[in-house]
């Protein structure tokens, strides 16, 4: 048998199964993995997108907000400030709290807007990879 | 609290975070997933330095 033949698509389990991983690794970088007993996993994702979103407050990076204007612009704005939302409590403590960086030239603010962004996509990755171990796809 | 790091630091730690977590949600054994953290990280030095000296050589 050919390893390049299509394998049957498997039913998508229900939501009850992942969708407590998948909602709590939002919240919490990694929460997903602990909640799954995943914990060395859990502790590295934690650890890795935490220190990642703390250097980019760290380094007084902006928090970016839904902004009209042109494709680019919209694509930039709309699309960090998914972004920022997706890296969950960290994000929403920071704005509860009163973090607020206006948009300053500069290298070291440019790579901390870069750092707080890529924070919520790496917890995207977190949240796909809770969602195949807790679907069985995944050990 | 505010840190004030350069360009390099800042891709270094950017390279390191990111390689810890592709190792850690794309392979199947922690083997592998070490080996795919290392290779990332590898990968970043690598495009670092080469797209570096190529801003260099370029700006004449």
């Amino acid at each position: 048998m050919s390893s390049k033949e299509k394998k049957p698509r498997q039913p998508m389990p229900p939501l009850s199964v992942w969708g407590p991983a998948v909602a709590l690794a939002w919240l919490v970088p990694g929460g997903g993995h602990f909640l799954l007993k995943r914990h060395g996993r859990a502790t590295l994702l934690l650890v890795s997108i935490l220190a990642m979103f703390l250097f980019g407050l760290m380094m007084r990076g902006e928090f970016l907000k839904p902004q009209g204007g042109d494709l680019l612009t919209i694509l930039i704005y709309y699309g960090g400030f998914l972004c920022n939302l997706l890296s969950g409590i960290p994000y929403l403590m920071a704005t509860w709290l009163g973090y607020s960086q206006p948009d300053v030239a500069g290298a070291v603010h440019d790579y901390g807007t870069k750092f707080l962004v890529t924070a919520g996509l790496l917890n995207v990755l977190a949240m796909v990879d809770a969602y195949e171990i807790a679907a069985g796809k995944k050990s | 609290m505010k840190v004030n790091l350069s360009h390099f630091e800042a891709a270094l730690l950017f390279s390191l975070f990111t390689s810890i977590v592709l190792g850690v949600v794309t392979k199947r054994t922690d083997r592998e997933r070490l080996r795919y953290g290392l290779y990332c990280f590898a990968c970043f030095v690598v495009a670092l330095f080469g797209l570096g000296w190529l801003m260099y050589l370029g700006h004449g």
